[in-house]
This record gives structure tokens, C-alpha cells and sequence, in this order.
């Protein structure tokens, strides 16, 4: 990881800044103010701006949200190396599987493949750590986390009824 | 019950007047890319003792609301600074510091010597040479978008350093001018910069429950509070002999979290009103008839001390590591000078030292404020040119 250097521009507000992998240095002004400046230096002189972007306190965040949900699926990525034999998958719900339309509980996923689901994506919105209440729908993807061979038999359990 | 009588008739088509004529140069001056302060200078100068227009009414307005826009300058100074931020400042920044005073007091107070003002108008011209303007500056930088830049914190760095010469300064030259013998002056002298030291370390210590007691959500309520806080304290300065100019500057230092932010907010607008009728006001009370005989000296002071800046910006820029390019833009940048020469300058004409060193003062600030920018805007692209040929002969002597 490179290494942020944090600089106090006094009156102005707090800079920091690194030199990405690709060799160009980025730096994000905190203005007192709230406003932020997203700044990248140029290739001829280490010193001097060449492009930046004044972002409103909304902008940041939008930004932060797009670059963070990336590095959210890296750090599960990490995580699942560091718990040995940890997977994460997408298991769909389709048209045809027994339990569309019902309840999650009624799968006894858990029971029979030691699977949890942890999160339901429906029309592109996710609903996280869903209960045994919440109902299945046609279309539903479920997201999992579970053993390789728990997460297959959970595959096959909501794609044919009965074990 | 109101009535208007005649005179406050006048004085509000005066006052309208010289606000929309005010509001007009600010525009011309946005166009041609030049700071609005020197422009409003040069329109009190116009309308002023002896200029081709003469206000009558409307100056015993603009007299009391120049005090006012002076302290409000300061106060939001203040504002933009941490107690901790100057602290960091004056530690890390000392030997900068003193060169800085070294080369760009140094040729004012020389300056101020030939033309025989005494001890008091030389300081005080070194005091006009040798303070930048952190406002004009602030805004070239945003414009420049250059405030990322790796020489930016050694500009800011000397800005803030200057800004606390300026609070000692200023009590000591309040000193001085009352005059009387040197033990008593001494004594004055020392009490002056004790309070300031003092006052200073309480902001740093209790400036957050300060700001905490002072706050309010009700804006009415807290303008009040703030410019009834700032105009006592920096009345007790006065009275202490302290300059009231310091101490609305420790006011506003005081202040920090959400007070500072609201106080920022709230102040803005009327910072800029009374500012440009504090600018005016000094233009207003110098000569014209006395430019000509000063426009020499003043333009010579401005290159000497114009090159002066470039060497303290050049040499602070390198001992930050900063390449040759961006020592150029850090020099450039503080060749500009303003509304605290402005100040300082103001002083020299209120105690009734010579009319030609007000007239010097303005000329001077007047060639600096409006040329200042342009040597920074110039040393942008130069600086470019510079860093681009310095990587070419980098890339050449690795090929061979």
C-alpha cells in the first residue's frame, strides 16, 4: 500500500496525498469549509497541480460510495482468505424453483446445507441479512456465504424440491 | 419620529452613490482579472481630499464604518487560523520567518529614513513592504487552481507567520506613536505583547468553550453576539494601547467548530461591505496632488521589494523541496501586498505623519496589488516551461 503523506495548509484546510501504483500522485484537499479538491499532479513537475476537481460535500460522498463499494468486495475477498475454505456466492431464484414465492425459512437452507444467506438482490436493490419470514420471489439472486460443497447442495435445493 | 431632513437626504445619495460605484469597479476589475481592493483605493482617491470630486456628508459615515470594516477584516482573519495552526506555524516556520522580515521590512524602513519620517514612519513603511496580503493571495491561488500545489504550504506557512508578526507589530508601533520617554514606552511596549501572548495561549486553551458559549442556532442571535464581542474586545485593545485591529484578529483565532463555520457564514457579506468602505477611506484621505512626487520612489520600493519576495519565497520553497519551478511560483505569489499594508498604512495617516508617506503607501500598494497577480498568474506558465525542459534534460542524460 502506498504511503499517505498529510500536509496542514494553514487558513485552507488539510491535504493528503500518494503516488499510485501507475506513477501519478493523487491528493484530496479537506477545505475548512467542507468543500473537498480532488487534485491529480502532473508527470513533469512533482510540485504543481495539473488537473482538479472541486467536489461539494454530496460529490465526496457519491465518490466515496462508488470507489468503496470496490474495495468492500476486496476486503471480503481478503477475508475469505483469511478463514480457510470461507465461500461467497450468488445463487438465483428462478421461475421454476419450488420455494418462489416462499418464505425464505421454508428452504431450511441453514439446516440441511449449513449455508446462511446473508443478503437478497431484487430488482437491483439489495435487502440485507433477510429473516425466515422474508418471501422469495421469481427472479431473486441469493447471496451466500457458506463451505464450497454446503453452497452447491444450496444450489441445488433452491433450483429442484427435496434433498 | 423619523424625519429626513436635507443632510441625511444627502448623505444616503452620497452613500448610494459610492456603493454602486464601488460595486461597479468590483465588476471591471473581475473582467480585467485584477483584485477589487486596489480599484476601490483608487476611487476614495478620486472622490477624496483634493480629487476631481469632493464628498462632503457622506464621510462622516464612511469614517466610523472604515474603523468597523478594519476590525471586521481582522476578526475574519482570525477565522481562517487555528490557535494550534499558528502555533505549528511559528515552530516550524522561524527561520523563514526571519528572512522574510529581513529582506522585505528592511527596504521600507531604509526608504522611510531618506525621506526623513523619523523612527515611527520608517517602521511603518517597513511594516507596508513588508506584509503580503493573505486575502489577494488566497484567492490567486484558487483561481491559479494551485492550492495543491507542494509549494502552497510553505506560501501559507509564511501568510500565517507574517499574520502573527503583524499582532505583535502593531502593538508596538501603537506604543511607539503615543510617544513620551523610553521607559514608559518600553513598559507600554511590554505590557502590550504580554496581553497578546496571553490572550493568545487562552484562545488555543478555552477558544472551544468560547465558541461553544457563544454559539446559538438563531443567526440574529449570533451576529449580534459576534460583532458585539469582536467590537468590545477590540475597543479594550485600543484602550490598552494594543491596536483594536489585534484584537479582533485574537477574536477571531478564539473561535473555532461550529461557531467559527457560522461566524464565517454570517460574516462574509458585511466583511465585504465595510472592507471596500475601509479601502475607499483610505484613498479618501491622500492627495492625489501628492502622487506624482512619490510615483518614483513608490515604484522603486515596489521592485526592490517585489524581488525581495521572490528570494524568501524561492528560498523557503527549497528548504521544503520543492523544484525550481514551483520556488518561482511560491515567490511570485508573495509579491503581492494589500489590505494589511492598507492597515498599516491607514495608521501612518491617522497620527498625521507626513501626507507624502500615505501617498507613498498607496502608490506603492497600488503597483503591487494590481502587478502582483499578474507576476503570479506569469510565473505559472514559465514555471511550466521550466519543469518541462528540466525533465528533457533528465530523460537525455539517462539515454546517453
Amino acid at each position: 500500500m502506498a504511503e499517505i503523506v498529510e500536509t496542514s495548509l494553514p487558513g485552507v484546510g488539510l491535504r493528503h496525498d500518494f503516488l499510485c501504483e501507475s506513477g501519478d500522485r493523487l491528493g484530496v484537499i479537506t477545505r475548512h469549509s467542507g468543500r473537498r479538491d480532488l487534485l491529480l499532479y502532473t508527470q513533469d513537475d512533482p510540485d504543481a497541480v495539473g488537473e482538479s476537481v472541486t467536489l461539494s460535500p454530496d460529490d465526496a460522498r457519491l465518490l466515496a460510495d462508488l470507489l468503496g463499494g470496490a474495495t468492500l468486495v476486496e476486503r471480503f475477498n481478503d477475508l475469505r482468505q483469511h478463514i480457510a475454505g470461507l465461500s461467497i456466492d450468488w445463487l438465483p431464484v428462478s421461475e421454476t424453483s419450488p420455494f418462489a414465492a416462499q418464505p425464505l425459512g421454508a428452504t431450511q437452507m441453514r439446516t440441511r446445507t449449513g449455508v446462511s444467506a446473508i443478503a437478497l438482490l431484487r430488482h437491483g436493490t439489495a435487502i440485507p441479512s433477510p429473516g425466515p419470514e422474508t418471501v422469495l420471489l421469481a427472479g431473486d439472486t441469493v447471496v451466500v456465504v457458506g463451505l464450497a460443497e454446503g453452497i452447491h447442495a444450496a444450489g441445488r435445493l433452491l433450483a429442484v424440491a427435496g434433498p | 419620529m423619523f424625519s429626513a431632513s436635507p443632510g441625511s437626504a444627502t448623505l444616503l445619495v452620497e452613500l448610494g452613490a459610492i456603493l454602486i460605484g464601488l460595486a461597479l469597479l468590483g465588476r471591471f476589475a473581475g473582467r480585467i482579472g485584477v483584485p477589487a481592493i486596489p480599484l476601490y483605493l483608487a476611487a476614495g482617491l478620486l472622490v477624496g481630499e483634493g480629487g476631481f470630486l469632493e464628498l462632503v456628508t457622506a464621510r462622516e459615515f464612511i469614517e466610523p464604518a472604515a474603523q468597523i470594516g478594519v476590525i471586521l477584516l481582522l476578526l475574519m482573519l482570525g477565522l481562517e487560523y487555528s490557535g494550534s495552526e499558528l502555533l505549528v506555524a511559528l515552530r516550524t516556520n522561524s527561520q523563514v520567518g526571519a528572512l522574510d522580515v529581513l529582506l522585505n521590512f528592511t527596504p521600507g524602513v531604509i526608504v522611510g529614513a531618506l525621506f526623513g519620517w523619523g523612527l515611527n514612519g520608517a517602521l511603518l513603511l517597513g511594516g507596508i513592504t513588508y506584509v503580503s496580503s493573505s486575502g489577494i493571495i488566497a484567492r490567486v491561488l484558487d483561481d491559479l487552481g494551485n492550492t495543491g500545489n507542494r509549494e502552497t504550504p510553505v506560501v501559507l506557512s509564511i501568510l500565517v507567520t507574517e499574520d502573527l508578526v503583524m499582532a505583535f507589530y502593531l502593538p508596538l508601533m501603537a506604543g511607539l506613536l503615543i510617544g513620551g520617554d523610553p521607559l514608559q514606552i518600553s513598559l507600554e511596549i511590554v505590557g502590550a505583547v504580554v496581553a497578546v501572548i496571553a490572550v493568545l495561549f487562552a484562545a488555543v486553551r478555552y477558544g472551544e468553550r468560547l465558541s461553544a458559549a457563544m454559539f446559538t442556532r438563531f443567526e440574529d442571535i449570533m451576529l449580534l453576539t459576534l460583532i458585539g464581542v469582536a467590537l468590545l474586545v477590540a475597543g479594550a485593545a485600543e484602550h490598552l494601547q494594543a491596536s483594536a485591529a489585534v484584537g479582533a484578529f485574537l477574536v477571531g483565532i478564539a473561535l473555532s467548530g461550529q461557531a467559527e463555520h457560522k461566524a464565517r457564514e454570517l460574516l462574509t457579506p458585511l466583511r465585504d461591505l465595510f472592507a471596500a468602505m475601509f479601502f475607499a477611506f483610505f484613498g479618501l484621505q491622500i492627495d492625489p496632488a501628492n502622487l506624482p512626487g512619490v510615483l518614483a520612489p513608490a515604484a522603486g520600493l515596489a521592485v526592490v521589494t517585489a524581488a525581495t519576495k521572490v528570494a524568501t519565497g524561492w528560498w523557503g520553497a527549497r528548504r521544503a523541496g520543492v523544484g525550481k519551478a514551483g520556488r518561482l511560483r511560491a515567490g511570485a505569489l508573495l509579491t503581492i501586498r494589500g489590505e494589511f499594508s492598507i492597515v498599516i498604512a491607514g495608521i501612518a495617516v491617522a497620527e498625521g505623519l507626513d501626507s507624502k508617506l500615505g501617498a507613498l503607501a498607496a502608490a506603492y500598494v497600488l503597483i503591487l496589488a494590481i502587478i502582483g497577480p499578474f507576476l503570479a498568474r506569469a510565473a505559472d506558465p514559465l514555471s511550466r516551461r521550466l519543469a518541462a525542459r528540466a525533465t528533457e534534460k533528465q530523460r537525455s542524460r539517462r539515454g546517453q
